[in-house]
């Protein structure tokens, strides 16, 4: 058994700023990060980033990752980072269970954060799972991460904001994108990209979804349809459109397996992209000592990630007993800018899945 | 096929690196994903599925949905989209679950 103060599952911007908010205050933290690099979703974001300064806005989101990677190094002393790393499982009395290079580890710690981050929804439709079917973050990865190309025409089914953006970076690429197709009868994302997208003559289709793909070892097309009002398929609207990709960006579900599997409490909430711990005001769940930050509790954006990462190691501190009026007051700042990043409009969804969490807290 | 130009992205040529796919010899560059190597060498389809013998190509390129399976140096059922490739590594196209040898 091997032994450390807390554990963090996952680096991405949430657990980067949380071992950051730790190992300032000279708490030794253990990352857990399956992949071979740091930074999650980050790294394969091109684009500069909306929101307020504080919380990089207009940087583009690899040099945030970059950043946040860079600011953890004057403390590696109380860092250990461990890349390639599996977290498989939590046990009670705060044991966890690493895989690492096809050998097996156990830790036990006094606190553990789980930020996780997302995995993307898929869709049903008939051949769905043809090679050539990818989730948008796997065509991001593969473009911006990798150099590659991952079609020469492409479909976009979804038009939120990742759905707007990754076509951009397609036809930034130099990739064919043929159209972006939207069940709902408006356009989930930003204008601003819906925008651009159109100014570079790609279709957005609104009212329509997919019915089936095309191909037999590999995707050759896709067959679209148009939905009524009530989302039922109009008959005789079926188009071929014929494409070597076609990427589902149908929006992102939290990755709760971990947290589920240790028993601690969970809820499904629509407006969090599904089933989310009920965590406290400081972000602590049902099982003492672990706590959770990012898009595994509620879907949101990498700037309120980054905040809640902050946010989550300071609630760690005090849970181990550090207690300052430094502390609180940045754990104050912190709230303010969260607030601050929920308020618009575009902030609805978590506010109302905020509300829900609460509800369902005084009920257990 | 690998991007040449693009307005955003700096794309230095890394250094190349060569693998086996089926016993053939393959290149990919240094820092490369297997799956990512593969894709630039035009191979989508990695596997077959297990009861059906669908076509597998990767779906995610995170480590999430198991799509990605293949034989690497033997082992079965590797996540090629989150193994980094190296220098004369086995890669094989996997029917079903493969097998331990
Ligand atoms: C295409 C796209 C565009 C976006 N654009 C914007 C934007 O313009 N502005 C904005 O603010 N946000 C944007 N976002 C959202 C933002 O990227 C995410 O909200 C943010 O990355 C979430 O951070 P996180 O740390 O919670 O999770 P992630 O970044 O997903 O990181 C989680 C990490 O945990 C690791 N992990 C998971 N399970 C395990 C395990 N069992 N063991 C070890 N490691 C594990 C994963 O490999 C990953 O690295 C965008 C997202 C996408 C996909
Ligand atoms: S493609 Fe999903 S795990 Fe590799």
């Amino acid at each position: 058994m091997i032994h450390t103060d807390v554990i963090i599952v996952g680096g991405g911007p949430a657990g980067l700023c949380a071992a950051y908010s730790l190992v300032k205050q000279g708490v030794s933290v253990t990352l857990f990060e399956r992949n071979s690099k740091l930074g999650g979703q980050l790294v394969k974001q091109t684009h500069k980033f909306f929101g307020s300064e504080k919380q990089y806005a207009k940087t583009r989101g690899f040099d945030i990752a970059a950043k946040l990677i860079k600011d953890l190094e004057p403390y590696s002393a109380f860092l250990t980072i461990e890349k390639n790393a599996t977290v498989l499982g939590i046990y009670p009395d705060k044991v966890v269970t690493v895989m690492k290079n096809e050998a097996y580890f156990k830790y036990q710690c006094k606190a553990i954060i789980v930020s996780t981050g997302a995995m993307e929804k898929v869709l049903a439709f008939e051949q769905n799972d043809l090679p050539g079917i990818y989730g948008a973050g796997a065509v991001q990865t593969l473009m911006n991460v990798y150099g590659v190309y991952p079609g020469q025409s492409i479909v976009m089914v979804g038009s939120g904001n990742i759905g707007l953006i990754v076509s951009y970076q397609l036809l930034q690429a130099g990739v064919e994108v043929k159209a972006v197709i939207e069940a709902a009868s408006s356009i989930g994302g930003y204008k601003v990209h819906a925008s651009k997208l159109r100014r570079l003559g790609v279709p957005i289709l609104t009212n329509t979804t997919i019915k089936k793909a095309h191909g037999v070892d590999f995707l050759t097309g896709v067959e679209t349809i148009q939905l009524d009002e009530s989302w039922k398929t109009i008959p005789g609207t079926e188009k071929t459109i014929q494409c070597d990709a076609c990427c589902i960006s149908v929006g992102l579900a939290p990755m709760h397996q971990l947290l589920s599997m240790a028993g601690v409490h969970m809820k499904y909430i629509p407006e969090f992209g599904g089933i989310v711990p009920i965590a406290s005001d400081t972000h602590e769940t049902s099982y003492d000592g672990l706590f959770v930050a990012g898009d595994v509790y509620g879907i949101e954006e990498a700037s309120s990630a980054i905040v809640e990462g902050y946010l989550s190691g300071l609630y760690v501190s005090n849970k181990l007993g550090m207690k300052s009026e430094e502390i609180n007051s940045q754990i104050a700042d912190f709230h303010q800018q969260l607030e601050y990043l929920r308020s618009g409009p575009f902030g609805k969804k978590t506010r109302q899945g905020l509300e829900k969490i609460k509800e369902a807290r005084n009920v257990t | 096929m690998r991007i040449k130009e693009h307005p955003i992205l700096e794309l230095i040529d890394k250094e190349k690196i060569h693998f086996f796919y089926n016993g053939e010899v393959m290149y990919g560059q240094v820092g490369d994903s297997i799956a990512a190597a593969l894709h630039a060498s035009g191979i989508k389809v990695l596997s077959k599925s297990i009861h059906l013998e669908r076509p597998r190509g990767f779906y995610c390129a995170i480590g999430n949905c198991s799509s990605c399976h293949m034989t690497v140096d033997g082992i079965p059922n590797v996540k090629t989209c989150i193994t980094e490739l190296l220098p004369g590594m086995r890669v094989e196209f996997q029917s079903g679950k493969g097998v331990l040898r």
